[in-house]
């Protein structure tokens, strides 16, 4: 296939492409366009949280009948809560990330031709689109979109009595999830297959390059525990249609007894978090890794404990599967339930210590070239820290208690997963941009981007915990009806101010994108003097990557300003500057590292 | 504060704007040595910023927080939340510090050579074992906690009330001379009987329905939790409590309050934080705020969540046995 080309029409070029370059861009693009809608919505209720009194016409503008006088409804404030968490989570963090970066990343960096199945990819790609369109349509319903939280717990999700979102919308979200699910497991077998078979000659598992280690162990925690949410939805949809009872049991609403006997919503609980859980590490994983990458070489160092790295990568992904009963230590399960969960969710702060402490030693002593990529795989690092501690409280039982569902949750899981997988996003694409474009994003833009968006982020999430300790429920419309925190209202303001000011400067981010892909500046082969084989490419995407014989790889990625001598930091570098291309052979009595 | 908004939004586009144009002129994507040595001081800066807000936000949001644990079995709680906000307070700075002061000394320029340091076992081993002995102490008191807090067998006399959930409002049952609830089951909803109680259970003849909660100081409260539609949690923040209440299954918490509502409005904490709130309440023109305990929903159940609460008052002994006594039993309500 590499050695001719295809007689290509623009159909098969950029629709039902099957080259891994183009699938990443249409999973990139489409992601970016879901993220936008999730952003406005959030700047939606955070309006609605700082002054939940006053009418704003923006509001009338977007929610039409789901309004009065400008005030938005208390159930459209769940429906957009609810869909800002599912887009976020799964099309934009998920799809958007993963997607975009695995298929980039991993037949260019493992020295293959294209993934393992062209055709399965483009279906994957498809079955995104598909669960995407359908999850928009479900924002036009008339009752609303499902409003239950992204959570979806029944018997709330399961009864339009409960709350409207629970009608049509919640049947296209069940669907939407349910054809998302599938793209997203033929992508991960894709992935999986790809790396174990698709390496070229040299590229050892060991010399791997950490972006598809991370992107492997992705795919594998993907393959394990999505199935299971796709059973908890397809339970759920049988309760909803026809009349089942997983998760029903004893319900008296709108006057009546309902017929359900004998089912559990602490079973959909265990289900729902079987996947949740572990959904955190499929979106975080990625984006450290890609970090890992980018540190490495914008420090001009090598990745500071590659094997540890890899070895820490391992154990949050089987930590991940046993740790998904920390999100119920109060939902009625046995409490000795809660003790084992406990200790096991405290364990993954250990590789998750390491994985910081790595990143840190790589930045000291380095040679930092601070590129836009550079200071958001920083900013990753600085909340993946700021949000991770404050997981040590959330993950002790006796202590989740009393925050449990308060906005010390939110503030904890946007810094550690939110804005830390956004931040890994950004870094990938100023760093890999040019090439999926051929050309550069613009410098400039791409600092006011970030120093304005990591001051927002914090701005908005680091006193949100604070309005968690005094105790404010998750998920309230307003809370003017309590006194007790009235004194909270200032802090919700100066929350929203910055919400609304680091959203309106992800205009720098989009403007920036889209005119550098037709105006930027032309691309070099390997812009930033990189190690891995994606830059041994022609910067014009060809179809099988390498024009001529796939590239031999002879040592790991990380050979950055390696010296002649090894125990003198004065001696010249190895082969006369400071990166040695994966493809470099081994010297003679070479340490190979 | 509204006009402050749309100017903040107006500057926010027209910055954008103006940056957006300006593109056409910045033609630079690879960052030189100059962009080093700016965004490293700038990296300094952030620092700065975040220490700032972290520090007068620890210092001055002390005032809206909870005040300390009205129940006995929540002191430890308080104890452990101490260690461990210290303890991440104190990685978090020394990290930020670390992540952000190396960023700028480090800042790289042509004549710079990055040191080769590809691996020590050594720092390795530290920084995994570190972690681990300082979770092996905070998992031990936490699982201590939890089981103490869990654990209602050897609760003596406790007094037994059923909290009963629906959309969107809260109910008691207090189980009587007995101590012994009666059974209870949506289907027997029907009149007065609105919690379903099980009428022909005789333990039930003697129960007491209220709509706010009366708990006596210093007696072990045995909750039992109940929801007749959809899940509800039932947090009582000032306690250190929650509890989801799951509709088809008898859910349990059980704390010892250690105050009554009286003696908690003389804290000076309290006080403290009740006139903060009763400044910003006077300018609205609003009530003055009084403090009480209150039990609130705490997990999402339909439009009305965000107003699904319920009042609790904690009294001396005598006077919780003298307001018992006055509420009617159900078999006198339910005819």
């Amino acid at each position: 296939m590499s050695e001719h080309h295809h007689k290509e029409t623009f159909v098969t070029k950029y629709i039902f492409s099957q080259d891994h370059k183009m699938i990443s861009k249409q999973f990139l693009v489409t992601g970016m366009f879901m993220g936008i809608i999730a952003v406005l919505m959030s700047m939606l209720f955070r309006l609605q949280l700082a002054w939940p009194e006053t009418s704003f016409s923006v509001v009338e503008a977007f929610l039409g009948s789901h309004q009065t006088d400008g005030i938005m409804d208390p159930d459209i404030y769940l429906a957009l809560v609810t869909i800002h968490g599912t887009i976020m989570v799964f099309f934009v963090l998920t799809a958007g990330l993963s997607g975009t970066f695995s298929n980039l990343l991993i037949p260019l960096q493992i020295g293959a031709r294209d993934m393992a199945s062209g055709f399965l990819n483009m279906i994957s790609y498809w079955l995104f689109f598909l669960s995407s369109i359908v999850m928009l349509i479900s924002l036009f319903v008339e009752a609303g979109p499902a409003s239950a939280g992204w959570t979806v717990y029944p018997p709330l999700s399961a009864l339009p009595q409960a709350i409207p979102g629970s009608g049509t919308g919640m049947t296209l979200w069940l669907v939407s999830m349910a054809i998302f699910i599938a793209s997203s497991l033929i992508g991960a077998l894709n992935y999986i297959v790809t790396v174990l078979n698709l390496r070229t000659k040299g590229m050892k598992m060991t010399r791997l390059p950490l972006t598809i280690w991370a992107f492997f162990v992705t795919a594998i925690i993907g393959v394990v525990s999505f199935p299971v949410l796709l059973s908890a939805s397809l339970l759920l949809i049988f309760d909803r249609s026809f009349g089942t009872s997983f998760y029903l049991s004893d319900i008296f609403i709108s006057g009546e007894v309902l017929h359900y006997q004998g089912g559990s919503p602490v079973l959909f609980e265990h289900l729902f978090w079987f996947l949740g859980h572990p959904e955190v590490y499929i979106v975080l994983l990625p984006a450290l890794g890609i970090t890992s990458e980018i540190i490495s070489t914008n420090s001009r160092k090598p990745i500071f404990g590659y094997r540890a790295m890899i070895g820490s990568i391992l154990a949050i992904a089987f930590l991940s599967t046993i740790v998904w009963g920390h999100h119920m230590f109060i939902s009625g399960m046995n409490p000795f339930l809660g003790s084992v969960f406990t200790f096991t969710t405290l364990l993954i702060a250990i590789p998750s210590a390491v994985k910081a402490f790595n990143y840190v030693t790589t930045l000291w002593k380095g040679n930092l070239q601070l590129n836009p990529a550079m200071l958001f795989s920083i900013g990753l690092v600085s909340t993946f820290v700021t949000g991770g501690l404050t997981g040590l409280v959330l993950g002790d039982s006796a202590l989740d208690i009393n925050i449990h569902d308060t906005y010390f949750v939110v503030a904890h899981f946007h810094l550690v997963m939110g804005v830390s997988a956004i931040f890994g996003m950004y870094a990938g694409i100023y760093h890999w941009f040019p090439k999926m474009y051929g050309r550069m994003m613009n410098k400039t833009l791409g600092y006011w981007h970030f120093w304005i968006t990591i001051i927002c982020a914090y701005g908005v999430f680091w006193p949100m915990h604070f309005i968690g300790l005094a105790g404010l429920p998750r998920r309230y419309y307003t809370n003017t009806n309590f006194p007790m925190f009235d004194d909270l209202a200032d802090i919700n303001v100066v929350i929203t101010l910055f919400a609304l000011v680091g959203g309106v400067a992800q205009i720098f981010f989009i403007a920036n994108f889209f005119i550098s892909m037709y105006r930027g500046e032309k691309a070099t082969q390997n812009p930033w003097k990189s190690n891995t084989l994606e830059w041994t490419t022609p910067v014009e995407h060809v179809h099988g990557n390498w024009p001529g014989k796939l590239p031999e790889v002879h040592r790991w990625a990380y050979d950055y300003s390696k010296r002649v001598d090894a125990d003198d930091d004065d001696s010249d570098y190895l082969h006369g500057k400071d990166f040695v291309l994966q493809t470099t052979p081994l010297l003679d009595g070479e340490d190979p590292s | 504060m509204l006009a402050l908004f749309y100017i903040f939004i107006g500057v926010a586009i027209g910055v954008s704007v103006w940056q957006i144009t300006r593109i056409m002129d910045f033609r630079g994507s690879i960052a030189n040595d100059s962009d080093n040595d700016a965004q490293g001081k700038y990296a300094m800066g952030f620092l700065a910023f975040m220490y700032a807000m972290m520090i007068y936000c620890l210092i001055f949001m002390n005032v809206i927080m909870l005040p300390e644990s009205a129940s006995i079995e929540g002191e430890h709680d308080d104890t452990l939340f101490d260690i461990t906000f210290w303890l991440i307070g104190v990685v978090q700075f020394i990290m930020q510090f670390l992540i952000f002061y190396f960023t700028f000394k480090y800042r790289g320029n042509k004549d710079k050579k990055a040191k080769f340091y590809a691996d020590s076992h050594k720092l390795e081993f530290i920084w995994t074992v570190t972690p681990a002995i300082v979770l092996v102490g905070l998992v031990g008191y936490g699982l201590w906690q939890w089981n103490n807090v869990m654990d209602l067998s050897e609760a003596d006399n406790p007094v037994v009330i059923e909290v009963y959930s629906q959309q969107f409002n809260w109910k008691a049952r207090y189980a009587g001379a007995d101590n012994t609830l009666g059974t209870g089951n949506v289907n027997f909803i029907k009149g007065m009987n609105t919690m379903g109680v099980d009428m022909s259970d005789p333990n039930s003849v003697d129960d007491k329905q209220v709509t706010e909660l009366y708990l006596p100081k210093g007696r072990k409260v045995h909750f039992r939790f109940r929801s007749q539609d959809v899940l509800h949690s039932a947090y009582m923040p000032h306690f250190r409590a929650q509890m989801n209440c799951v509709p088809g299954m008898v859910t349990q918490f059980g704390f010892t309050p250690k105050y009554t509502t009286q003696e908690m409005r003389d804290l000076p904490e309290v006080i403290e934080k009740s006139i903060g709130i009763n400044k910003i309440r006077r300018a609205k023109g609003e009530e003055p705020y009084i403090f009480n305990y209150l039990l609130l929903c705490n997990k999402i159940c339909g439009a009305s969540h965000y107003n699904m609460q319920m009042k609790i008052t904690v009294v001396e002994e005598d006077e919780f046995d003298e307001w018992l006594s006055e509420q009617p039993t159900l078999s006198e309500v339910i005819k």
